[in-house]
């Protein structure tokens, strides 16, 4: 069984994120990159599934410029066998890299799709439900548990009200949540492993796909900024202040 | 231009989700159908029929769709879909789930966690855990967007009379069956609604500490709330979270218990009218949004606000 993981370069989740001065979009300048933490999610559970026997092979993809060459590497130290980047100049919509997913898959045939539930700079929650709706496959979004067996899959999804599981036959697109696994770290000999996997770079072009550009990015501003207010000495403060103050109790 | 908004129901009831995606609606000037899917939605349609500012409601009834599956609803959307120049839902796990599988389908892009309609085609939503806020324009025809609760007060759930009618729309077979629910059972006001959620943090210790935060939440009749070191821990059960990839809420005061603020848990909670952060370590980043800042050790504290309230 093929496993198709799509990861994301995205701004480490660790750092704040600033507004570029003339509010055209955020600075990225110097900024540390990582994988988008849901994808890492994402690529350690196939490299489970891996080693469960129920997966075969695990192809990692993404799109964007060739500096996501890092995080496909990492994704392969991790344990994926081989990559595939598009090479695009700046991350597309969503819907474009679905797309580009999709035709990839026309050669890959891939059984099962994982993808994080949301890359953590764009915040869309989008793509995994979008490549389902072009391969006509099912979804399962926001999984905390996975299991494959017999040519189908149980998920468990988090949803508002607490927990869903679903069945799906394969070929079929699971989106990661935080609780699926906690992801491994990438040991040096591992890391070393990976430069030799096999990486191979495709263009928009070559896929015989149009980038949509149908949402425009018009500005980007800092939100309103929340300014610190006071400490409290003690409960009977505090609840002085609730009652009399903010009127809230 | 009209606007048709695919209805989350539950009970009989259209959730506040759906409410607020009407208000939404509303800022774009045009009519608003709603979309009421399920397996016996008698109920749902009429509530929906009541709710202020709806021009119509369509239903789609079918035993197939007795579980919410983005995987059937959305084909039934787009069938209608050519009608509408919007289709709203949501921001909540039924909405994430459906919006993006619908407008692959119709071919447009989706627009996800909308804060702000400027006009029928531009739209300001946050992005980056909520460091900053984008507008975007779309051009597509059909525009599907989801909707960010706490951006939109809901829509009055009565007042309303709009006709019911069944949707010229057919239902297809899953590939994907309902397997069971685990739903979170709880007599206490919903996280998403409530006017007061008091949230535990990793800080509270344990599964059996937890009890402190559902006491004060109990007292002020709040809604519990938690990080995701809380969930994670197994304190509390996912559907708890509160955060970047958590629930989104806004309530007039919010108090944060043993939370240091990381900014995926401030960019669920920021909203919030008041908020209160309790915490042991007088460095913690919560404090920097806090509108009142208790230090000290919250297993003190949580009773005496309790035995005082
Ligand atoms: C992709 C991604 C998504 C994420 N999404 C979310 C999200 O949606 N929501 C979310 O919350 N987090 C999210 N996180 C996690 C986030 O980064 C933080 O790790 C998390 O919010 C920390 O939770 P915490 O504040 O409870 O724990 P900690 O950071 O460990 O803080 C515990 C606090 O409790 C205080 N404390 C300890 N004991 C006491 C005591 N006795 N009395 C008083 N105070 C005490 C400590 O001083 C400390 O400040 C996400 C992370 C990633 C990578
Ligand atoms: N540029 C990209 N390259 C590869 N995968 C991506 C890209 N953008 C999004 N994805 C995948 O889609 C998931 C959800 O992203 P999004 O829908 O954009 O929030 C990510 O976690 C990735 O698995």
């Amino acid at each position: 069984m093929k496993a198709i993981v799509a990861v994301k370069r995205v701004i480490d989740y660790n750092v704040k994120v600033r507004v570029k001065a003339d509010n055209s979009d955020v600075d990225l300048a110097n900024t540390k990159m990582s994988i988008n933490p849901f994808c890492e999610i994402a690529v350690e559970e196939a490299v489970r599934l891996k080693e469960a026997g129920t997966v075969s092979e695990i192809v990692v993809v993404s799109v964007g410029p060739k500096a996501v060459q890092e995080q496909m590497r990492y994704a392969m130290a991790l344990g994926a066998d081989r990559g595939i980047q598009v090479e695009t100049a700046a991350a597309p919509s969503s819907l474009d890299v679905a797309r580009l997913l999709a035709k990839i898959n026309e050669e890959e045939n891939a059984d099962l799709f994982i993808l994080g539930k949301q890359a953590i700079d764009s915040d869309n929650n989008q793509t995994g439900q979008m490549l389902a709706a072009l391969l006509d496959i099912p979804q399962a979004t926001f999984a905390s548990e996975v299991k494959i067996a017999d040519g189908k899959a149980e998920v468990t999804r988090e949803v508002d009200g607490g927990l869903v599981t679903l069945e799906m036959d394969l070929p079929a697109v699971v989106t990661t949540d935080l609780r699926l696994n906690e992801p491994r770290f990438a040991a040096l000999p591992k890391i070393m492993q990976a430069k030799r996997k096999p990486l191979a770079v495709k263009t928009v072009e070559e896929l015989g796909v149009t980038l949509s550009n149908s949402t425009e990015l018009l500005s980007v501003e800092p939100p309103a900024e929340r300014q610190a207010g006071i400490k409290v000495g003690s409960v009977d403060e505090l609840l002085d202040k609730l009652r009399n103050d903010a009127q809230v109790l | 231009m009209k606007t048709l908004i695919i209805a989350e129901h539950e009970n009989g009831a259209i959730k506040s989700a759906t409410l607020s995606a009407v208000t939404a609606a509303a800022a774009l000037g045009a009519p608003v159908d709603l979309l009421v899917t399920g397996n016996d939605v008698a109920a749902a349609a009429q509530a929906a029929s009541q709710v202020a500012g709806v021009s119509a409601v369509l239903t789609a009834e079918d035993a197939a769709l007795a579980h919410p599956l983005a995987d059937l609803i959305a084909p039934v959307a787009k069938q209608l879909a050519g009608d509408y120049t919007h289709i709203l839902v949501g921001a909540s796990t039924f909405g994430k789930d459906l919006a993006p599988r619908l407008a692959a389908l119709c071919g447009v892009n989706q627009i996800s966690d909308i804060i702000e309609v400027i006009d029928a085609d531009t739209f300001k939503r946050p992005i980056y855990a909520g460091n900053a806020i984008a507008t975007v324009k779309s051009s597509d025809a059909t525009k599907v967007i989801t909707v960010r609760g706490t951006a939109f007060a809901a829509a009055a759930s009565e007042g309303g009379s709009a006709a019911v009618s069944a949707a010229n729309a057919t239902v297809g077979t899953a590939k994907v069956r309902f397997v069971r629910a685990d739903v979170t059972e709880s007599d206490r006001p919903e996280l998403d609604s409530a006017d007061i959620v008091v949230s535990g943090g990793r800080g509270v210790g344990s599964k059996e500490d937890f009890a402190k935060v559902f006491e004060l939440a109990d007292k002020l009749s709040a809604a519990v709330g938690a990080s995701r070191a809380a969930v994670d821990s197994g304190f509390v059960p996912n559907d708890m979270q509160v955060g970047q990839t958590g629930k989104m809420v806004a309530p007039k005061l919010y108090i944060a218990v043993g939370i240091s603020g990381a900014i995926q848990h401030i960019a669920g909670m920021k909203e919030s009218g008041v908020i209160v952060a309790i915490n042991k370590d007088e460095e913690a980043p919560i404090f920097n949004i806090a509108d009142y800042g208790l230090v000290g050790d919250l297993h003190d504290i949580l009773p005496e606000l309790v035995s005082k309230i």
